[in-house]
């Protein structure tokens, strides 16, 4: 590169050059409106819609994901011998107890398929949570989220993309909170 | 897509193993680099070191003063560290602060160390790329190519191979032309350069970028900030060695 510094006029063409070549290319490159926000497919990943489902709850009844569009909800994927996941959840319930009437929803998916119905009914009777526990039993969600480790937990704003996704834990309050403060004060 | 690594009952998370091999290998390749420029290798090695570990610090921080309110009723939340719980520009800004600092009070020379270190940078874009590799993050955009991957329910360019062949190729750039360098920080001026073009021609793949007003991507519009940055940089400092 010598030579093309040995000339300050030849330097300056060659630096346009460079930088004009690389805002066109930045233009020519640019998303398309329509594309920038929407025609994504579902997927667990931060900024893509997530992948709905629907599970038996606890009680007997029936949870849709897509039901709670409007929420902000908190997708926790967990089971009853998982420690990280016993440490987490009273955090989980607090948090959702204080911002439930700011429009939280908590959808705590139990991985049955390694567990068991009668251990996670316990586990919920032991930390007295109040947000609908959903049996995963053959895996089908927890294989459509992809999970890697135990727990895992995503935060899925109002219009039903995921925001940030924690894998591990445990989640203190502190976390739990910040991450879902600002989804909470975006528009319904 | 590889991210997990089981070994036994051991379940090694792949992209953070590749990112701390890659720094591993990083300061090991600026200590070398260091010692061939006549400096003091661990003083070299130590700037790096404080800039990882107070930029480390000051993202965990400057995350948790967003949410004061939050860790100030529980303060102990502060040691969970958590990627996600990390406020990564501002403990960019913060390390490199520091690094500057130090550097500056153990009497380094500024464009010196920046040359050492410029191998050290080199490297980690292969780590990070590598990572990428293996946690299937910084995803292509959906395309059907002889040779796109299927990922995350679509067939899509390959944006982390792309990028690991690019970082590669800075690589190899550096190692080509270390020793021939006409004046004091072009090294490192070089691989920031290459880096920021490679960033702004592969962004352009990506399927997951930031996007800012009239559908630019933010990394490119970055990119081209950087590039501008060290050729200007490169004209004034080889004109300070040969006005």
């Amino acid at each position: 590169m010598g030579w093309l510094m040995e000339d300050a006029r030849r330097w300056r063409a060659f630096t346009s050059m460079i930088v004009l070549l690389a805002a066109g290319w930045t233009w020519f490159s640019r998303v398309p409106v329509s594309v920038a926000d929407a025609g994504r497919i579902p997927s667990p990943r931060e900024g893509f819609p997530a992948p709905d489902f629907t599970l038996d709850t606890l009680d007997g009844a029936a949870a849709t994901l897509s039901a709670y569009r409007g929420q902000v909800v908190i997708v926790n994927l967990w089971a009853s011998w998982c420690g990280p996941c016993r440490a987490e959840m009273p955090a989980i319930q607090k948090v959702y107890a204080a911002n439930r009437e700011r429009g939280l929803a908590v959808l705590a998916v139990n991985g049955t398929f390694q567990d068991s119905e009668a251990d996670a009914r316990g586990f919920a009777r032991t930390y007295g949570l109040t947000f609908p526990i959903l049996f995963d039993q053959d895996g089908a969600v927890s294989r459509r989220y992809l999970l890697r480790a135990l727990p895992s937990t995503f935060f899925v704003d109002r219009r039903g993309i995921i925001r940030s996704v924690v894998v591990g834990g445990p989640m203190s309050e502190a976390v739990l909170q910040s991450q879902i403060e600002s989804l909470l004060q975006e528009a319904p | 897509m590889f991210p997990i690594l089981q070994i036994g009952p051991l379940a090694i998370q792949v992209p953070g193993l590749a990112l701390l091999i890659g720094m591993w290998v990083g300061l090991s390749l600026a200590e070398k680099e260091a010692a061939r420029l006549q400096m003091d290798a661990d003083a070299v090695y130590r700037v790096a070191f404080v800039g990882l570990i107070v930029g480390l610090i000051g993202a965990r921080l400057a995350y948790a003063a967003r949410y004061l309110s939050s860790y100030a009723a529980d303060p102990l939340s502060l040691f969970a560290l958590n990627a996600a719980t990390l406020a990564p520009s501002e403990g960019m800004l913060v390390g490199l602060a520091a690094a500057v600092l130090y550097g500056a009070r153990r009497k380094l020379r500024l464009r010196t160390t920046l040359d050492a270190l410029a191998p050290a940078f080199a490297v980690m874009a292969v780590a990070v790329a590598l990572a990428h590799l293996s946690s299937g993050d910084a995803f292509g955009v959906a395309a059907r190519l002889p040779w796109s991957i299927y990922l995350w329910d679509e067939y899509r360019h390959p944006s982390q191979v792309y990028e690991l062949i690019a970082a590669l190729g800075v690589l190899g750039v550096w190692w080509r032309q270390r020793g021939r360098s006409s004046f004091g920080g072009f090294s490192f001026l070089l691989v920031i350069a290459l880096s920021a073009a490679a960033r702004v021609f592969l962004e352009a793949f990506r399927g997951d970028s930031l996007v800012i007003a009239g559908g630019l991507r933010a990394a490119q519009v970055w990119g081209i900030a950087v590039l501008a940055a060290c050729l200007g940089m490169m004209k004034r400092w080889n004109q300070e060695v040969t006005p």
